[in-house]
């Protein structure tokens, strides 16, 4: 069986796992990740996105394997000393969710979105979300938030450079 | 869904990864981005016996300059080849529409290619531009023309034991002009139908165009009726309206939940003509 060492939100795991592993279940059943919900099973609503070596994957088409050497970021790793995420926060501000099942994919892909791309109009946002479904809201809160997020994101980072 | 056992083995280069699945026999299969082949490994559609993933044969990974030629490593992601300079313009066009984003960062050029799925949008960017797939295995190097790789429905060229290492993509000259159109139900889903067009435009005419239809077959098509009908004309919307009318010709469509038979040649026929326009006017 391979040995796999991998960064999960900030600490290093070493676990012996079958190849056939989903890096999902890995994240969910090993690690006790339950944050990243199973969508579909077939690589389409993104529920279960996080994000490897910064960029965005679905957890649900990696194999557990294939992590081995890189840094998982999940919805869980997120927010620091119980202070939500400024994304998180805008989620909940602009009330970007009902059930909040496809939420912790959104809100991984919209960081994604945001890491090539400070400033997306709402066109983008939607086009940068297109891997992620949503069967509450009609996408138009989630849109709001992350535009707010944008707005908020850059606004820190200013406060910190001046 | 989980998939069922496998084993696993891991090459760092080509060499090594020909070796693995030349030695792995018949009932191997290729790992590379796995945007396709995870989700059958997980329906258990796919039952290989042995995975050799080319995740970490990093000189699979390389886009270079060839002269007249531009080379696409087979494990150069989508993300990768939208966003280096010297992919040629359709094919980055094209990728980009492919999927969404956490898919095109796994899934890669190569893969795409050799998985020949009819409803993929590259196959036809490779079959309108002349690519030229080219394939390894422990007999050496192939050279595989876009017209004969794809050979049926999810079926290429490649023998059991043959890697699709990289693609030699022919670069076209500043007078071309390229544009894929794509008809799909949602954002991310597949082309019910897709036109693949490049054109070469001088003084209002055009004087050479190329078309590969997508999904309008078991395998990519060239519209060739088209293509000779567009030839020497105008490079008008109403003499590329007037040569679409032959995008059926010589296609086998199918029908599915997605559009009957008759609902895709009629696609072809209006993208075609959108995809010609585009293409010239750019």
């Amino acid at each position: 069986m391979p040995r796999i060492k991998v960064e999960v939100d900030g600490v290093t795991y070493e676990d012996d796992v079958e190849p056939r592993l989903l890096l999902v279940h890995y994240l969910r059943d090993r690690l006790g990740k339950v944050g990243t919900p199973i969508g579909c099973d077939t690589t389409n609503c993104g529920a279960c996105t996080v994000l490897m070596d910064g960029l965005s994957v679905k957890s649900c088409s990696v194999l557990a394997v294939q992590a081995d050497g890189r840094a998982i970021t999940t919805i869980e790793g997120l927010g620091i000393d119980g202070q939500l995420h400024p994304m998180q926060q805008a989620f909940h501000e602009e009330h970007a969710l009902q059930c909040g099942y496809c939420t912790p994919g959104m809100i991984m892909a919209s960081l994604d979105l945001l890491r090539e791309n400070a400033d997306p109009s709402e066109d983008e946002i939607r086009e940068g979300l297109e891997g992620n479904l949503c069967r509450c809201t009609g996408y138009q809160n989630i849109v709001r938030a992350v535009r707010r997020a944008a707005d908020d994101m850059r606004g820190a980072a200013k406060e910190v450079t001046s | 869904m989980i998939p069922a056992e496998f084993s696993y083995v891991r090459p760092s280069t080509v060499d090594e990864a020909v070796a693995a699945l030349s030695g792995a026999g018949e009932d191997a299969k290729v790992l590379a981005g796995g945007q396709s082949l995870m989700p059958l490994l997980r329906l258990r559609l796919a039952l290989p016996e042995v995975l050799v993933d080319l995740d970490r044969v990093d000189e699979m990974r390389e886009i270079r300059d060839e002269g007249d030629n531009v080379f696409i490593g087979a494990m150069a992601t989508h993300y990768n080849v939208i966003r280096d300079p010297l992919v040629p313009a359709l094919v980055a066009k094209t990728t980009a529409t492919v999927a969404d984003p956490a898919v095109r960062h796994r899934g890669t050029f190569g893969g795409s290619l050799a998985h020949a799925d009819p409803a993929g949008d590259l196959p036809a960017v490779m079959l309108a531009l002349d690519a030229t797939m080219v394939a390894r295995s422990p007999r050496g190097s192939r050279d595989i023309p876009a017209a004969d790789f794809f050979v049926d429905y999810l079926t290429s060229a490649l023998e059991p034991d043959e890697l699709l290492v990289g693609v030699r993509v022919p670069k076209l000259g500043d007078d071309w002009g390229f544009h894929y159109e794509k008809f799909h139900r949602t954002a991310q889903s597949w082309a019910v139908v897709g036109v693949a067009a490049a054109v070469q435009r001088s003084n209002g005419t055009v004087g050479a165009a190329r078309i590969g239809l997508t999904n309008m077959g078991p395998y990519p098509i060239r519209a060739s009726a088209v293509e000779s009908a567009a030839s020497g004309g105008p490079a008008s919307a109403d003499a590329f309206r007037s040569a679409a009318e032959a995008a059926a010709e010589a296609t086998d469509p199918p029908s599915d939940l997605n559009g009957s038979a008759d609902y895709r040649r009629h696609l072809a026929r209006v993208l075609t003509a959108r995809a010609l326009t585009a293409a010239a006017t750019v």
